[in-house]
């Protein structure tokens, strides 16, 4: 009789159970698209933040910069030149010196720092870095006596200039600057940090017989620019380095943290930075521990910035970060408020239906049903409305899904060097040559696809239930209520 | 066997109280058929829902056989018209989404019958009305008198003690008034039920036994 009733009220008032259902169907599809498309923006966001940062990393440790002092680590390179430096041949002396150093704002401190870290509870993975910038100069300056006694070869024209050469070039010289960055690993193949999220395209990566060798892998793109090939050497700070392998970035721009990468330990004694790291890349045992992970940081070092990928995320922008915040705030409260509007129209259309039919269960009541099998009657049609409702719900927003994975939109992400170094993560901003400040300022195109998941369809379907027997509460409560001598009114 | 003892049933307005019934007291033996008349607002229908456990009076009490109306709690009260009350109404009162058939399983459903037996006895219930071939039709694909047809089939499938009709005719024309009493005056003769019809009509009253004249609250035997 239960099944019966309810199916011939559904179908025989059709209008009634249109509207709620159509209602609950509205709001359960716009749930479902904000919640897919939210999805998608998060992926977006953390894949750009992995391919920036490294996979894996849910926290950064590195030291609040500080105002330069006068000498050590954060002052930019100078280069020095003696009497006896370069080598002279025709008249011109050749120059060459390379130097590696840290970047202006970037602040080193003590590697034992990361014991500190991975004592920390929850703490599965860590590894200090050290973010270096190698600045080189090459160049050839007139000799100075053949000029100071007459006009030779490739001499200023007017020939009594006491001293020739010089950036201006007054004095046929010829100047390269060059600058890249460089960075300081572990080799021991750590899950976090810079290199995790590359992909190796020649040669080999680190091993950790490599700690203590003169060997580098190189960012493909910067090698093409460089020209250097796995086998060749490349010069870092006055040293010669082995090419060993070439890796891309995770995305099409080079957005890998850094032009090169060395041993830790070799860019440390070749800087001269011994036992000194710039950023520490922390990977928590479980999501629901980064919050405890940072403060147990923060607690064990005073003076560290601690950043999760939460604040990491702040970096981002572009029109990746106008959709999050676009899903994020007008894409929820259109949400709640179109759901909130479905519940209020299915209790409204609910309480309306039950008191239009105040005879009918007048009557019921006056031939013996019980108040809980009536109760029951008008829960039971407001849960199936509100499941009708969620079922085409949940087709709409799978639909409208599709629609937006069809449609591709793409995104673009700007990982600026303000933002990159206002999240005070590993510090490549600013410094450095031209080379550094492209990289940092990398934009990256990401396609969005919004997911489907199953959670989100059974909240969505729970919601359509909830907004039913929330309905079915207040209808049968209403319902509770009607006296059997209703029956008995006169019909007029 | 109803016995009603000083029964008063008031009811309080905003302004006023209405007494709907005042100090009445009443036996009504089983098997009877009474009619009762009176002008409206007089009370008839307060008095129905005292005798078909609708409501409990003020004051006073209502037995119906062994059972004491007057106190019993809502859902006991349920238990009696499930089972001993069948009730016919000016209006039919059926289900408008429900076929016949379903209407009159309606009245079953509180009797915890298997599914096959309440649709064999519904089905039995309409054809003895005279309506075996209308138990898939609704309501509103019926006449009026096919409606009142299926209320009173809906009222006997349970076999009950006594049958309580407000103005069961009211909506009628003569006719089809004739044919309904025709039906509840067989029934109640085949039955042995107590019948009791509240009624303006005359025509109606006269088949009665005994008939009742209720006024201002107050009834009087005519
Ligand atoms: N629920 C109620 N609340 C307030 N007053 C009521 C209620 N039910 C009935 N009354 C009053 O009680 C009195 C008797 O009503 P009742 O319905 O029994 O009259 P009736 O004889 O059936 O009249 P009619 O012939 O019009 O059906 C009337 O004055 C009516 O207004
Ligand atoms: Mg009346």
């Amino acid at each position: 009789m239960f099944g019966t009733y309810l199916m011939r009220e559904l179908t025989n008032r059709k209008k009634h159970t249109a509207i709620i259902a159509i209602g609950m169907a509205l709001a359960i599809a716009l749930v479902i698209i904000v919640n897919g498309v939210a999805a998608g923006v998060r992926d977006a966001q953390s894949s750009v933040l992995a391919s920036v940062y490294g996979v894996g990393t849910d926290i950064t440790v590195s030291q609040t910069p500080v105002a330069p002092t006068g000498d050590g680590a954060g002052q930019r390179p100078s280069f020095d030149f003696g009497a006896a430096d370069g080598q002279t041949t025709d008249g011109s002396t050749s120059l060459s010196q390379s130097r590696l150093a840290v970047d202006r704002d970037t602040t080193t401190f003590d590697s034992t720092t990361l014991e500190t870290v991975l004592a920390v509870d929850n703490v599965s993975a860590g590894t200090a870095t050290l973010s270096l910038s190698n600045t080189s100069f090459n160049g050839q300056i007139p000799d100075i006596t053949q000029t100071q006694e007459g006009t030779a070869a490739a001499g200023p024209t007017d020939g009594g200039a006491p001293r020739g050469g010089g950036p201006d070039g007054g004095g046929g010289s010829s100047f390269d600057v060059d600058s890249f960055t460089v960075e300081g690993i572990d080799v021991a193949g750590v899950a976090v940090g810079p290199l995790t999220s590359a992909t190796l395209t020649d040669g080999r990566t680190f091993e950790s017989t490599d700690s203590a060798a003169s060997v580098v892998v190189v960012d493909s793109a910067y090698a093409t620019t460089a020209g250097v090939a796995v086998g060749d050497t490349l010069a870092i700070g006055g040293t010669d380095f082995e090419v060993i392998g070439l890796v891309t970035s995770g995305t099409s721009d080079a957005a890998t943290a850094s032009n090169t990468y060395i041993p830790l330990g070799v860019a440390q004694a070749v800087s001269g930075l011994d036992g000194q790291v710039s950023s520490i890349y922390v990977q928590a045992s479980s999501s629901e521990a980064i919050t405890q992970v940072q403060s147990d940081i923060e607690t064990a070092l005073p003076d560290a910035t601690v950043q999760t990928q939460a604040d990491l995320a702040s970096s981002v922008s572009g029109s990746l970060s106008t959709a999050s915040t676009l899903v994020a705030g007008l894409g929820t409260w259109l949400s709640i408020l179109v759901l909130a509007a479905a519940f209020l129209i299915a209790v409204l259309f609910t309480i309306s239906g039950v008191t239009r039919r105040t005879r009918e269960f007048g009557t019921l009541k006056a031939i013996g049903w019980s108040n809980r099998r009536i109760v029951g009657q008008v829960a039971g049609e407001s849960v199936v409305q509100g499941a009708i409702g969620g079922a085409v719900g949940v087709a709409v927003g799978l639909i409208g899904l599709l629609a937006v994975n069809l449609a591709a939109p793409t995104l673009s992400a700007g990982t600026t060097a303000d933002a990159a170094s206002a999240a005070g993560f590993g510090g490549r901003g600013g410094g450095g040559g031209p080379a550094a400040a492209t990289q940092v300022a990398a934009t990256t195109d990401i396609v969005l696809q919004a997911p489907v998941t199953v959670p989100i369809i059974l909240i969505a379907v729970g919601l359509a239930l909830l907004g039913g027997i929330i309905a079915g509460v207040f209808g049968g409560w209403r319902a509770a209520r009607l006296r059997p001598a209703e029956a008995l009114r006169s019909i007029s | 066997m109803y016995e009603l003892k000083n029964v008063t049933k008031s009811y309080a307005t905003s302004r006023r109280t209405v007494k709907a019934l005042d100090d009445v007291t009443l036996t009504i033996p089983r098997g009877q058929m009474v009619a009762i008349q009176g002008p409206t607002g007089g009370g008839k229908s307060t008095l129905l829902q005292m005798l078909g456990a609708l409501e409990r009076p003020s004051t006073g009490s209502v037995s119906l056989g062994d059972n004491d109306l007057s106190t019993m709690p809502d859902s006991r009260l349920g238990g009696i018209r499930a089972k001993e009350i069948g009730f016919v109404f000016q209006g039919f009162n059926l289900i408008p989404t429900l076929t016949a058939q379903e209407n009159v399983e309606t009245a079953l459903e509180p009797l915890g019958l298997t599914s096959a037996e309440r649709r064999s006895r519904a089905a039995t219930a309409l054809a003895s009305v005279g309506l075996a071939d209308r138990g898939a039709h609704r309501p509103s694909e019926l006449s009026g008198g096919q409606q009142q047809r299926v209320a009173i089939a809906r009222a006997l499938v349970k076999e009950p003690e006594v049958l309580l009709a407000d103005e069961p005719t009211g909506s009628l024309d003569e006719a089809t008034r004739d044919d309904i009493m025709d039906l509840l005056e067989t029934s109640w003769r085949d039955r042995g039920l107590t019948l009791i019809i509240v009624t303006h009509d005359s025509a109606v009253a006269k088949r009665a036994q005994r008939r009742l004249h209720i006024k201002q609250g107050k009834v009087t035997e005519k």
